[in-house]
């Protein structure tokens, strides 16, 4: 199909539709959602509160899953054992965010890492926060491989979530 | 993986349809994939009476909020009273809808299909990365504050890391594609672009900009796929589809070699075993790979072994992956150029390699003469490859 095909379609713009030029309706749907936690997952939160960290074993390949679950992924058989994984860990890959969950600009530029915890099998990671990370440690590549350690919140603040760890910072 | 690639028929593709890609359409997504369908038939010479059953695909409902968009497009994509099937794995949606199109001709179920995809992201406010939030893990990401390009520069800069590859290096996808896609009658965002301007744009999520990534947009595609029999009674230029394959890695993300797409290496040799290709970087003629972001453009060749670990940046800083390259990747200007109306953008792919291996694809035509080519796309939580391998 060559260039100067002309091809259906008729744009407009963001503009058109906020002067009205553009016939629309719209709705605002309230959906509302609980997700139970599961067999693994409950157990997983609930040992946030005590600050930490829980994954499974499986016995046949070895690999230590975290976040856990109740089967292997690879053997497809039952994971076979609850095991305790550090709370510290080492850098897998981190970026810096300048914008939200909804596109919109952050106040402070945020830094997230996919970190690998000790205790856990290689490559097993987890997406969490960076503190007290330098941006300008991520973009020149520091950050790789970083030894880094849980901050929690206080126990009698904490609620069952992943954000009973606040976010990890440097192990000096 | 035991296969069998001995089926009841070849599988040809004989027409193929494009709306415009652009931020936002007017017309519904039925309208659309209308129209994208019509001319399909059209340019394969058929009406809608002589198809035996009929493929959609789209991407997450949430994009244009109509939650049942299978049955909601029936009407549209030609349907209605058919045996109908809506397929769907993310991005990877528009590749595997034509991979469904062909098992149906292949297996023997049906001589002609109608295969067409559609995608209308507009609709969502305030932004349609928003509703990307809700693909994550209500327990373990979306609390944190998800965005979906955080998973992409995660990806990214772990693969940098590992390769030692420049910013500078990967921008050059950005500038080759955009400037690709000023030959495209469909572009949304075809131009002439500089690495600096990819290096000065927006930061986003380091390293990732906003030159680096597609953008949002609305478009639809459609493509009639038949048996050899019929193919060769509506056309002297058939194009094969010789080779299908696809896989997909663990959901749980934070648990993948974010280096290299291994889901896209085995979805690749699936499809180069059944092609009979044992060589994909000397028998690949033309390449469409999946390019969302820059980046990937680069990963994917690397998964589709079109280019060692590594390797990839350096093809394409020598010029290799340009239309007069010996590898030209990306010949429409991909998502970075054309636009990615999500499902809708893996039927461009296939589209185009379609038009370059019938030497339609006009000022886009690469310069070597191209028997074998492929297209890919990529999606799902960044873990399906979906493959096709055409030929002439």
């Amino acid at each position: 199909m060559d260039k100067n095909v002309k091809l259906p379609g008729t744009p407009y713009s963001s503009d058109d539709f906020k002067k009205g030029k553009i016939p629309y309706v719209e709705d605002v749907p309230k959906a509302r959602y609980t997700w139970s936690a599961g067999i693994a997952m409950s157990r997983f939160l609930e040992e946030l509160k005590n600050g930490r960290i829980v994954a499974r074993k499986c016995h046949e390949c070895g690999r230590v899953y975290v976040p856990p679950r109740m089967f292997c992924s690879y053997c497809f058989r039952p994971t076979d054992e609850w095991v305790y994984v550090k709370d510290t860990g080492r850098v897998n890959t981190a970026v810096v965010s300048y914008i939200g969950a909804d596109r919109g600009k952050l106040g402070e530029p945020l830094v997230v890492a996919v970190i690998e915890l000790d205790g856990a099998s290689e490559g097993m990671g987890i997406l969490h926060k960076l503190g007290n990370v330098d941006p300008e440690d991520v973009k020149n590549r520091k950050v790789f491989n970083m030894r880094v350690r849980a901050v929690w919140k206080k126990p009698e603040e904490r609620e069952g979530a992943i954000t009973d760890i606040l976010y990890f910072e440097p192990i000096e | 993986m035991r296969m069998n690639i001995h089926f009841k028929n070849r599988v040809a593709c004989i027409g193929a349809g494009l709306t415009l890609f652009r931020r936002r359409l007017f017309e519904t997504p039925r309208e659309l994939a209308w129209e994208a369908a019509k001319q399909a038939l059209e340019n394969a010479g058929m009406e809608l009476k002589d198809i035996d059953c009929v493929v959609f695909g789209s991407a997450p409902d949430a994009f244009d909020g109509i939650h049942m968009q299978g049955e909601y497009m029936v009407d549209g994509a030609g349907g209605y009273k058919k045996p109908f099937t809506r397929v769907y794995v993310g991005g990877g949606t528009g590749v595997f809808s034509v991979i469904a199109g062909w098992w149906h001709v292949a297996s023997g179920l049906c001589d002609k299909v109608l295969v067409v995809a559609e995608e209308k992201m507009s609709p969502a406010l305030p932004h349609p990365q928003y509703v990307f939030h809700h693909i994550f893990d209500p327990i373990t990401d979306k609390p944190l504050g998800v965005n979906l390009i955080w998973i992409f520069a995660l990806e990214m800069h772990r693969y940098m890391y590992k390769y030692n590859i420049k910013k500078e290096d990967i921008a050059l996808v950005s500038v080759k594609n955009k400037r690709n896609a000023l030959d495209h009658p469909a572009a949304q965002l075809g131009a002439k672009i500089t690495v600096e301007d990819v290096l000065n744009s927006e930061v986003l999520v380091w390293p990732v900009q906003r030159l680096d990534i597609s953008p949002v947009s609305d478009g639809a595609g459609a493509l009639i796929l038949t048996s050899e029999e019929y193919a060769k009674q509506y056309t002297d230029t058939p194009v094969w589809i010789d080779g299908v394959g696809w896989n997909l890695d663990t959901t749980y993300w934070t648990n993948r070699d974010l280096a290299f797409p291994k889901y896209l290496y085995y979805a690749g040799k699936m499809a180069y075993r059944m092609a009979g290709i044992h060589n994909p970087r000397k028998e690949i003629d033309v390449a469409e790979v999946y390019d969302p972001f820059d980046y990937k453009e680069l990963h994917h060749m690397e998964g589709l072994q079109l280019a060692r670990k590594g390797e990839a940046p350096i093809l394409t800083r020598e010029g290799v992956t340009e239309r007069d390259g010996d590898l030209p990747i990306n010949p429409s200007g991909g998502l970075l150029g054309v636009g990615n109306p999500i499902a809708a953008a893996g039927i461009m792919k296939v589209a185009e390699i379609f038009w370059q291996l019938r030497k339609e694809a006009g000022k886009r035509q690469v310069a070597k003469d191209p028997t074998t080519g492929l297209a890919q796309a990529w999606g799902d939580l960044m873990q399906i490859g979906t493959v096709v391998i055409m030929r002439v």
